[in-house]
């Protein structure tokens, strides 16, 4: 059990240091070795991991940072993520990273690139444009174009070779990493009491930020434990939370859903981390094919994802479904056009299959929590009421 | 001479006028002539290839705009509110939103027809992805046509992007078309509209560039949105929007020949005291009073980044009919907020430097992450490389609650003051 305490506070505090400590280690340990940060949602790790970097994912700074600087670029009608994360560029956070990936999110992470490349941080600053067309050879081709970029990128600064054998190694190892966080998510469907939601998170969060064979041994490890009984099941309702998928939701939020009388048995807080949905071939002559063929054909729904044939509500109502989850609660950060744009008829979706749900916005940084808990205490009590 | 300056401001006026009138018309009689309708948005538009199937296009943008003009999208977006949409997103998604659960009147009273066809040129905007997923769940089984236009990343149109938007033309959004329409792809159709739409282009920006005279004989914001009106929407590629720009052209040759300055709805600014290039959309909902304060104060707009979201020509681009599907590309992908930011810097410091601006004003709009995003930093690097004052004021695009007159005046009247004091300054010596 000690094993167990001693892995969640590694992870609760490397999910939280805002100077990447783990990770300039990593990159101090060896020549050659670069660090590539990234922006929510989701970049093909694998190809960083081939070209001799590490991945970082960047979440904002959250509530663990006093932001100063970053309001002076922010007007109060943008969301809390950029200000955040420019603060820490403009502090010495994200000093020793060697360039920055900003995926095709919104129009917000789209501008904070060229604001990066305005203020030259660090030796790149991509924008990594994911297609919306999904014909394998438009969209397909697209998308392996934009891969060429990231890469050339990164061998620019060290020269490494990108091989096939690298690029499958780096695959097998991702695939690893995705089947066992599904299988805590698992476990915890069937058991969620015996690992927190606030726990869940920041074992994922950790992952972010360390070398993805580090993070695959804890992994193992904890669902090794948590396999085994734990904890005590509470009266508790099953729900599944949306909407978090960029800026995150400050960790009092989860808890206090948690302490509200709510499983949280799945969420898009770590979406990236999930966004691949079954494994990706890693014994391929192709590896770029095969990350394509994953991204086109095996993703996740999300807010930033074109969803004309496969609409991201009836996604949602199935996962409910998949899960045995109650309700649904959107939580999405304030003024996330992309998410809160999609609540309305997610909303409808969740309405026609039977769902209940409820709905509230929050800021990385958001430090009460009275209300939110009231409103899932509510929304709990209602659900056991009735089921 | 006051009766010359009238009709010099009808001429073109009317032309525009009897333009939109015809347009609205056809909409309305689009079921009965069998006209199939195409909603699709302004900035990376393909209206030479929608007309060229004969079809007709519409772009919410421009009904929310005039629904905010007419006073009617406060109403509609606590409409849309009132079924879940949030207080922090887009209002033009809203008003439009808002304007269908009520009927459908479009901003002139006549009831705008469905679509049968939502094309989806995502251009410079992240949100029209998801106002055309909204739009396509409340119009079920109509077809979409999605043209992903990649972003100016690296401050270039790269050629692998250039294949990539030419593909999903020819395999997604041309085929779709075919469809509803009816019609084969007219390809020499389209080549004629093409070479007149480029002659629309050379006129609209000589009319553009005018401003770099001094006095101006324009402004290039206020004034600037009814000149971009024709070339941005329905009317880019046909022989009216020529006759149009053609006509405009000569009253502001004319104006220039005589010394006047722009016309505004108050009538002829007399003495140009400030010259200003201002950064984002204007407000709708107040546009009259927003203006007043400029005229009021003597300060003329010379230049304007909000004129070039539905195309940059001003910086060289031209639709070609030698190369069609090629040129339709390079138009989308060269529109001005799918430039990255130092594009977009390095264009507005042109903009002060050469069209001798005083000051560089940012309106920033509470709705537009696609403008607004960033814009505080665009605010200091033009201080740094211009040296000139920079003024910066907040309002919304259509939603009345978010333009406080008093504010906005007081700022300017700050903002005045400072460049006054500046002009003094230099002066002395
Ligand atoms: S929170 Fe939403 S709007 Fe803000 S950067 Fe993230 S996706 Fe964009
Ligand atoms: S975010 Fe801006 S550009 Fe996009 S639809 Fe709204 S107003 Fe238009």
């Amino acid at each position: 059990m000690s094993e167990l305490i001693n892995i969640l506070k590694e992870c609760e505090d490397l999910a939280f240091d805002l100077h990447f400590t783990a990770a300039r280690k990593w990159k101090a340990e060896k020549a050659g070795r670069i660090l590539t940060g990234y922006l929510p949602v989701y970049v093909p790790r694998e190809i960083i991991h081939a070209a001799g970097g590490l991945p970082v994912g960047i979440m904002g700074a959250g509530d663990r940072k006093q932001i100063i600087k970053g309001d002076a670029y922010y007007q109060s009608y943008i969301c809390h993520l950029p200000r955040g994360v420019i603060e820490m560029a403009l502090d010495d956070n994200l000093d020793g990273f060697d360039g920055f990936i900003f995926p095709a999110i919104c129009d917000c992470i789209r501008n904070l690139s060229g604001m990066f490349k305005l203020s030259k941080k660090g030796s790149f600053q991509r924008y990594f444009d994911y297609p919306q067309n999904f014909d394998p050879l438009t969209g397909g081709t697209f998308y392996r174009e934009e891969m060429q970029k990231l890469i050339d990128d990164m061998v620019k600064i060290n020269g490494a070779q990108v091989t096939t054998d690298k690029l499958n190694k780096a695959i097998a190892l991702y695939n690893r990493n995705r089947e066992l966080i599904e299988t805590i998510y698992n476990i915890r469907q069937e058991y969620p009491w015996r690992l927190s939601a606030v726990d869940t998170y920041h074992i994922l969060r950790a992952g972010l930020v360390i070398p993805v064979e580090r993070h695959n041994e804890m992994l193992e490890r904890v669902v090794q434990i948590i396999s085994k009984e734990r904890g005590n099941p509470m009266d508790n309702i099953r729900v599944v939370v949306t909407g978090s998928f960029c800026e995150q939701p400050p960790i009092g939020l989860i808890k206090s859903i948690e302490m509200a009388g709510c499983y949280i048995v799945d969420d898009d807080f770590m979406l990236g981390s999930r966004f691949i949905k079954s494994a990706v071939d890693d014994a391929t002559a192709d590896p770029l094919g095969a990350l394509t063929a994953a991204y086109i054909t095996q993703s996740d729904f999300a807010s930033f994802y074109y969803d004309i044939g496969n609409p991201k509500g009836k996604r949602l109502a199935q996962l409910v479904k998949r899960r045995k989850a109650d309700g649904v609660i959107f939580s999405a950060a304030s003024f996330c056009d992309p998410a809160l744009l999609d609540r309305p008829q997610m909303q409808k979706e969740c309405d026609e299959a039977g769902i209940p749900h409820i709905n509230f916005q929050y800021h990385e940084s958001t430090g009460q929590f009275k209300v939110i808990k009231e409103q899932a205490g509510t929304f709990s009590d209602s659900i056991k009421l009735w089921v | 001479m006051e009766k010359a300056k009238e009709a010099i401001k009808e001429n073109s006026m009317i032309i525009q006028k009897n333009m939109l009138a015809k347009q609205f018309h056809e909409l309305s009689q689009a079921r009965e002539l069998g006209r199939k309708v195409v909603y699709t948005f302004v900035p990376g538009n393909l209206t030479e290839l929608i007309l060229s199937f004969d079809m007709v296009p519409v772009y919410p943008e421009i009904n929310a705009l005039q629904n905010g003009m007419r006073k009617k999208s406060g109403s509609y977006i606590k409409d849309a509110e009132k079924i879940g949409y949030s207080e922090d997103v887009c209002t033009y998604v809203k008003c439009d939103i808002g304007m269908m659960l009520n009927g459908n009147i479009g901003p002139t009273g006549e009831k705008l027809p469905p679509p049968d066809l939502l094309l989806l040129s995502y251009t410079g905007c992240f949100t029209f992805l998801k106002w055309f997923e909204n739009l396509e769940k409340m119009y079920p089984g109509v077809p979409v046509a999605m043209l992903h236009t990649p972003y100016q990343e690296d401050g270039k149109i790269a050629p692998e992007q250039l294949s990539y938007m030419v593909r999903q033309l020819r395999e997604e959004v041309i085929p779709k078309m075919e469809q509803v329409s009816g019609k084969k792809y007219d390809e020499a159709r389209l080549k004629t509209m093409l070479k007149r739409s480029a002659e629309a282009e050379d006129l609209l920006v000589k009319i553009l560039e005018s401003a770099k005279n001094v006095p101006t004989p324009i402004d290039a914001y206020f004034a600037g949105v009814y000149y971009i009106g024709p070339i941005f929407t329905a009317f880019r590629g046909t022989a009216d929007a020529v006759e149009y720009y053609t006509e405009l052209w000569s009253e502001v040759q004319q104006r220039m020949k005589l010394g006047l300055g722009p016309v505004t709805p108050e009538g002829e600014i007399k003495e140009q005291k400030f010259r200003l290039v201002v950064e984002g959309p204007p407000n709708w909902t107040n546009f009259r009073e927003f203006w007043k304060i400029f005229y009021d104060m003597g300060a003329v707009i010379v230049a304007s980044s909000y004129t070039k979201v539905g195309g940059v020509y001003d910086m060289g681009f031209r639709h070609n009919p030698d190369e069609p599907l090629e040129s339709l590309s390079k138009y989308c992908m060269g529109c001005y907020t799918n430039m990255n930011l130092p594009q977009r810097v390095s264009m507005l410091e042109g903009y002060v430097k050469e069209y001798k601006a005083d000051g560089f004003l940012i309106n920033s709009i509470k709705s537009c992450n696609s403008f607004s995003a960033g814009q505080l930093m665009i605010m200091r690097e033009i201080e740094q490389r211009c040296s000139v004052p920079v003024g910066f004021i907040e309002s919304d695009l259509v939603d009345p609650r978010y333009f406080s007159y008093a504010n906005i005046k007081n700022r300017l009247e700050s903002y005045f003051q400072m460049l006054e004091q500046r002009k003094a300054i230099l002066t002395e010596i």
